[in-house]
């Protein structure tokens, strides 16, 4: 079982990694296996959860976000790549 | 009128031949260019600037063009290199806001939890977790908090949604490197978002 040991440092780590899903099958078993003897860990993973939650939400509304020069910009731009073209 | 390339006559005959017409560019392309370099740098003003620079440089390289990239391509191309260039710019810059350390590192408890930054309970939790405009202001003040390389990194990953390997490839570091940045981003922000927002 040994070579399942692994750090609070590396728990934490794939426990972030899975929160993107990109966990692989042997590091959520060594995770897994961690968690019997560290509660902390656990505690760890359950606040992350939450805070993927808060994450997404802001994921939602920064895709939502309708991210637009303003016109008075395009007309700035416009202006300056004239007086360089001339 | 200036166009640079092939004229429009000898576009009918060479349909695969690109042309450039930087007078169009503006209308054509400054949104598509914005939206992709706001959700690389995160800060409008500066996505502007880069944007700007952008056809700034196309307009003095336009010389050169072959024609073989379509011209939104050939623009994309130059603002990806632009983009680059400011995370070499910010990565070289010393003195940024420090990643707080959450395991030791130097010592028989390397790995472990140090024992002041140990996760703590949060208060009613459930109720704070409703979606309110505070605690978003409360988010973003936290990854404000990261240091620029490591804020970069997770709003690409987490609020952008970028594939690992996207942002691998433009950032020119590894999977390892970007879960170790997204790890120590996370717990930072656990910290920042308990302190500021489950327990005060």
């Amino acid at each position: 079982m040994a070579k399942f040991k692994i750090s609070c440092d590396e728990a934490t780590t794939i426990c972030d990694k899975s929160q993107y899903g990109e966990a692989t099958l042997l590091e959520k078993i060594k995770l897994n296996y961690h968690f019997l003897f560290c509660k902390i860990c656990l505690k760890y993973t359950d606040q992350n959860t939450k805070m993927s939650q808060i994450f997404k939400m802001k994921a939602f509304d920064c895709n939502k976000a309708n991210d637009c020069l303003s016109t008075e910009d395009k007309e700035d731009l416009k202006k300056q790549l004239q007086e360089l073209e001339a | 009128m200036n166009t640079f390339g092939t004229s429009e006559s000898q576009m009918s005959e060479n349909a695969t031949k690109h042309t450039l017409d930087p007078n169009t560019w503006v209308n054509k392309y400054a949104d598509y260019l914005f939206k992709y370099a706001v959700a690389r740098v995160n800060d409008s003003n500066l996505a502007k600037d880069l944007v700007q620079e952008t056809f700034f440089a196309g307009l003095k390289s336009a010389k050169n063009f072959e024609g073989k990239a379509a011209e939104r391509t050939w623009l994309i191309a130059i603002l990806k290199r632009k983009v680059i260039d400011y995370y070499r710019k910010i990565n070289s810059n010393k003195g940024k806001a420090e990643v707080r350390m959450n395991f030791y590192h130097d010592n028989d408890k390397e790995g472990n939890w140090i024992e002041e930054r140990v996760p703590q309970t949060w208060d009613n939790d459930a109720d704070k977790l409703i979606e309110t405009t505070e605690l978003k202001a409360a988010l973003e003040q936290c990854i404000d908090n990261l240091p620029e390389k490591y804020a970069m990194v997770f709003r690409m990953k987490t609020i952008q949604e970028f594939e690992t390997e996207e942002i691998c490839k433009e950032l020119n570091i590894t999977a390892s490197n970007l879960w170790v940045i997204i790890h120590r981003a996370r717990t930072q922000l656990r910290r920042c978002m308990e302190d500021n927002w489950f327990n005060n």
